[in-house]
């Protein structure tokens, strides 16, 4: 790897900004991701910042199993991502259905519509584990490993 | 006049997906109408193919924020069902747990009040007394959030004597805590700016459209299932019912204050009058549930819960039903946007809408339409494809 490339995913992957979006979840991965903000686990000290746009986002943390109802929209805001971005799958729901899983109204797991580039299980997750996906995302970034697991994009 | 604002489904001020549709002229808004479908995952018919022990768990992530009041309801509507009753000392775990969940709850909530008018280190400060409350969960019931605490016929673990002088402990510090954040919600002029005269909803208004929870019980209606209908040990645990005549966002802030200070003294009432005896009946994993009907109500934090539950005999549910306090406040919620004797500001909108608590995974719904898209379907229709 070229000395240049290393050091733009040393860089991107020291600042991670992360958008987090419901597609259907109960709420209570939600929760622990905001938890992970708070101060008992400051991942902002990892230079995670939660933002309000797709646009400015370079991670998309995605809770609950993907709604019909909600797909296209899902779709629409990963499109509106700028490259390079990554897909974050939080709780056993986002990853494969979980709970939901023979409902009617649901997708089994992100990667069913999107590229998936971690995967963090737990009904709901606690946000250590959400602080050790985003340490497993940084490896990756570092690697300059680009495409997830997955459908779609 | 007046243009189209839609605000998400994804939007800054609320990570879950719902789509208030705004008609503004100027900063005005002048008509709002909602669209909670976006989560729907269709639970209720779900429940249909789940034994009745595996829906208590689908219904406990029905919402992950209530998911005790979810839990308690449930177990109480099987359990009158099946005519099984938990023991006392359950029923005080019970109330217990449910009320710390609300403390979580609404702690959370205050928490988000303070992000949404930009308040952050108030923000921050709730969500670090906050974890306090989750330990307390973790270590009572396993889990931080998600609990499955409740179970048909009693609960999964009791309390001993190091944990509860643990739980004391905690909250009596979280209680001056608390009440510093009630001082600061009564005078820090950022707070007040922003909220008060915010979202009102006059007394009548809010019995016309059936308001519940803290939003009713802000506009001065003293209603609270707890004590009007009673259902675990409530009937034995003194508690006052808070209410406020100031019929806006700020009121509903400081209920849920007050309410948080009611919640910690009637875990340290129960604490001190928990009897001693066993915590479970058991009840095998797969029963058959007697023919018939049954409700169950408890009050969640965010107001009144309402589950129904239709047996046909077998050992899986013929037809359950929830009605959620978020939906019944989103009636509420659509007329103070739109209310045309007082002028509603864009950049109030949303304070009036975290002001109701919104929980929308709780509240989604949809509508099925036939394949022309010109009927609404309904139950009946829906029943044919029941396969059962």
């Amino acid at each position: 790897m070229k000395l240049l490339t290393r050091l733009v995913n040393w860089g991107r992957s020291r600042s991670l900004w992360v958008l987090l979006i419901n597609t259907g979840a109960c709420n209570a991965c939600d929760i622990e991701v905001i938890a992970a903000l708070s101060p008992r686990y400051d991942v902002e000290r990892f230079g995670v910042l939660l933002k309000g746009s797709p646009r400015h986002a370079d991670v998309l943390l995605i809770t609950g199993a993907v709604t019909r109802q909600v797909r296209d929209r899902l779709l629409r805001i990963y499109r509106q991502m700028p490259e390079p971005k990554y897909v974050v799958a939080v709780g056993t729901c986002a990853v494969s259905g979980g709970v939901y899983d023979r409902c009617y109204n649901v997708y089994k797991g992100v990667d069913e519509v999107l590229p998936v580039h971690a995967y963090v299980p737990g009904c709901p997750v606690k946000p250590e584990a959400v602080i050790e996906a985003i340490s497993v995302l940084r490896r990756v970034i570092e690697r300059g490993e680009f495409n997830g697991r997955g459908k779609g994009g | 006049m007046g243009v189209y604002i839609p605000v998400g489904p994804q939007h800054p001020i609320h990570p879950e997906a719902i789509l208030l549709k705004l008609k503004v002229e100027g900063e005005q808004v002048v008509d709002a109408d909602v669209d909670s479908s976006f989560v729907h995952r269709g639970i209720e018919k779900a429940l249909e193919h789940k034994t009745w022990l595996q829906g208590l768990y689908l219904v406990e992530r029905v919402c992950g924020i209530c998911n005790v009041a979810h839990s308690t309801c449930y177990t109480l509507n099987v359990e009158n069902l099946l005519g099984v009753e938990a023991p006392t000392r359950a029923q005080y775990l019970r109330l217990v747990v449910e009320e710390l969940a609300r403390i979580h709850s609404h702690m959370l909530w205050l928490g988000l009040l303070a992000h949404l008018i930009g308040f952050q280190s108030l923000f921050m400060l709730v969500f670090r007394d906050r974890e306090k409350v989750l330990d307390l969960m973790e270590e009572l019931t396993g889990n931080r959030i998600t609990t499955a605490y409740n179970v048909v016929g009693g609960v999964r673990r009791d309390i001993d004597p190091a944990l509860e002088h643990r739980v004391r402990s905690t909250l009596e510090e979280l209680r001056g805590r608390v009440k510093r954040y009630r001082k600061l919600i009564e005078e820090d002029p950022s707070v007040r700016a922003r909220t008060v005269n915010v979202g009102i909803l006059e007394r009548s208004e809010a019995e016309e459209l059936h308001a519940v929870g803290p939003v009713a019980r802000a506009s001065g209606i003293k209603y609270d299932v707890r004590a009007d209908d009673p259902y675990l040990v409530h009937d034995e645990v003194p508690f006052n019912v808070v209410t406020l005549e100031t019929c806006d966002a700020w009121g509903r802030a400081m209920v849920r204050v007050e309410e948080v200070l009611e919640s910690i003294d009637m875990i340290m009432y129960s604490l001190d009058h928990i009897p001693s005896g066993p915590i479970r009946k058991r009840v095998p994993p797969v029963f058959k549930v007697p023919p018939g009907e049954g409700i169950a109500r408890v009050e969640a934090p965010r107001g009144e819960l309402f589950h129904y539950a239709k047996s046909d005999g077998s050992e899986r549910p013929y037809r359950y039903r929830m009605r959620t306090p978020t939906l019944a406040n989103l009636a509420a919620l659509v007329y103070m946007l739109r209310r045309g004797d007082r002028a509603v500001y864009v950049a109030d909108v949303p304070v009036i809408f975290g002001s109701i608590d919104p929980c929308i995974c709780c509240t989604a719904r949809v509508f099925v339409l036939d394949e022309r898209g010109s009927r609404v379907l309904n139950l009946e229709d829906l029943g044919r494809s029941r396969g059962r």
